[in-house]
């Protein structure tokens, strides 16, 4: 299935906010998980999630500092912050407002359907 | 960790230079997006890819370069400003090499703004008597042509053949005996300035200037995003100056005098210099800036030539012949042919032609028809009231613009219907260049004899 390029953006923000909200990761990993949670669905163009990740930093939701992995190889890592957990928290209110709404008119479809 | 072998190593860092190419993104973002390929990489590695397959899924997954890097600028739009005046990366590997080039601009520039001042010590002030309008131009050309000489390493004897035409040229304006405030006195101040800086060009192109087409290009785009710079730097000194003039007089200082004696020519002087090395350092960031304000102006530009034929096809006057009116038209005509040289120097010689090629044309074409109607205009008063210096140099300025725009609109017109190469356009417009400084220093050199001074 191809994921409309809208929605993949819009739903960026909460993804690596959720996944950063597990534990500090580096780009190429959250594009991982990401991959793993979607079953494979959910592709993102690899590039475009740094600039995704600066625009947080800028807001301040999340923090960065370069380390050098157990690879010997540089990478940046990001954390979420407090702000970050907030802004989190108020994503995940709106997308579920949107989700149970899309859920109570999939339903009632499915019984006119009927 | 899978083994790197060298042909990968190779391959990532050139991927890593293309990327470096690109404005929006800084070295940590490079290193960033690097190691993103390399994980990438090794994990498609692990999962049974081949390197160089590996290497090209990792590359295409990164996504197209300019569409990133566009996310990227969108994100830092600070930065695109920060590199006018901060060096870009790739000048920090001759970081030695650009300290001592600054130096020698700062030098230069400082020597300009203070040879401007000199000639006041010997009893000649701004504003007075004609000397300054006659030598501006010889207080920073040179000193320009020897940055040029400088930076392309020219050898010494080219560089000595090019103080001879600022040598003659400093004789010739200030021992020929114009009649003060005389119309050749006048003539030569305006037209030295072009004459000599066919001279800066030879030093531009690092002396291959026959048979150079693309040096002699790339002097027509310097020689416009000089002007451009110019003109940004002239605005922010003229902020300067007034608070400068303003918070003096806060304290009840009047400096309005000084500013204008030293801020203001030393300043110009100064900023031609930078200016002409802003341009050498940062031309990628104008180079985007240009093509730009030449697709405004353009249709404007030929808006207005064209209104203007309508106003004299309608009310039936004539262009007049005051001397002042006569420059600012032989000044239209000067930028309707820079916007195209600009549009010809930024174009795609491959391409072909498009709607912009026919506003184009449209300017050229009614360039063409006005500097026609000029010509008419010149040579009825010149059958009527006979030669005057202003005349003849009207004619002459007038007959080498149409001959160019003329030349031009039919190379044009014969690339847009498809039936020539844009090449022609392109050669034409870089053969003319000296044809102009040979008229202007003609005006120079030979009018004040030829008219008796007068």
């Amino acid at each position: 299935m191809n994921i409309g390029k809208d929605l993949v953006a819009a739903s960026a923000t909460p993804f690596v906010l959720a996944i950063l909200a597990e534990g500090d990761s580096y780009g190429y990993a959250i594009i991982r998980r990401v991959a793993e949670l979607s079953g494979g669905e959910l592709r993102w163009t690899d590039g475009m999630l740094y600039p995704v990740l600066h625009r947080l930093e800028r807001f301040g939701y999340v923090e960065a500092h370069w380390a050098t992995a157990e690879t010997g190889r540089r990478r940046r890592y990001y954390r979420i912050t407090g702000e970050g957990r907030a802004h989190l928290a108020a994503q995940r209110r709106q997308w579920q407002v949107v989700d149970s709404a899309l859920k109570g008119i999939w339903t009632e479809m499915r019984f006119a359907a009927a | 960790m899978t083994e790197i072998t060298d042909a990968l190593e190779a391959q990532i860092t050139r991927w890593r230079d293309w990327v470096r190419r690109q404005p929006a993104l800084q070295p940590s973002d490079v290193d960033e997006l690097e190691g993103h390929l390399r994980d990438q990489i090794a994990a498609l590695v692990e999962s049974g890819l081949a390197e160089d397959e590996a290497f090209l899924v990792a590359v295409k997954r990164m996504g197209r370069l300019d569409a990133v890097s566009r996310e990227f600028a969108r994100e830092h739009s600070n930065r695109l400003w920060k590199q006018l005046v901060v060096a870009p990366d790739e000048d920090a590997a001759s970081g030695s090499a650009g300290r001592t080039e600054i130096l020698v601009v700062l030098g230069l520039a400082v020597a300009a703004a203070l040879a401007i001042q000199l000639p006041r010590l010997f009893g000649h002030q701004f504003g007075e008597g004609a000397f300054y309008a006659l030598n501006a131009s010889l207080f920073v050309l040179p000193l320009l042509t020897g940055y040029f000489a400088w930076k392309r390493g020219l050898d010494r004897a080219r560089g000595a053949w090019l103080a001879a035409p600022f040598a003659a040229a400093a004789i010739a304006v200030n021992a020929l005996p114009f009649t003060p405030g005389g119309h050749t006195e006048m003539l030569a101040a305006l037209h030295l300035p072009i004459a000599l800086w066919l001279a800066v060009g030879f030093a531009y192109v690092g002396g291959r200037w026959w048979g150079n087409v693309g040096g002699r290009m790339d002097f027509v785009r310097f020689s416009g995003e000089l002007f451009i710079y110019f003109v940004l730097m002239a605005l922010g000194g003229g902020v300067l100056t007034a608070f400068a003039i303003i918070s003096f007089e806060a304290i009840g200082l009047d400096v309005e005098g000084s500013a204008q004696i030293w801020i203001l020519p030393s300043g110009a002087m100064g900023a031609l210099i930078v200016g002409a090395w802003l341009v050498e350092k940062k031309q990628r960031v104008v180079e985007n800036m240009a093509p730009v304000l030449t697709r405004i102006f353009a249709p404007l530009f030929a808006a207005l030539l064209v209104a203007l034929l309508y106003a004299m096809a309608w009310t039936g006057r004539g262009v007049s012949l005051e001397r002042e009116v006569l420059i600012g038209f032989d000044l239209l005509l000067a930028v309707v042919l820079g916007l195209l040289l600009y549009a010809v120097s930024a174009r795609d010689p491959q391409a072909s032609p498009d709607f912009f090629d026919g506003i184009l044309l449209v300017l050229v074409g009614s360039a063409l028809i006005a500097d026609g109607v000029a010509l008419a205009a010149i040579l009825t008063r010149i059958s009527e009231f006979g030669f005057s210096p202003n005349r003849v140099a009207a004619l002459g300025e007038n007959l080498v613009l149409f001959a160019n725009l003329a030349w031009s609109a039919w190379l044009y017109a014969r690339f847009v219907t498809g039936r020539g190469p844009f090449a022609a356009l392109e050669r034409w417009q870089t053969a003319y260049l000296p044809v102009y400084a040979v008229w202007a220093a003609f005006v120079v050199l030979v009018f004040p004899p030829l008219f008796r001074f007068a």
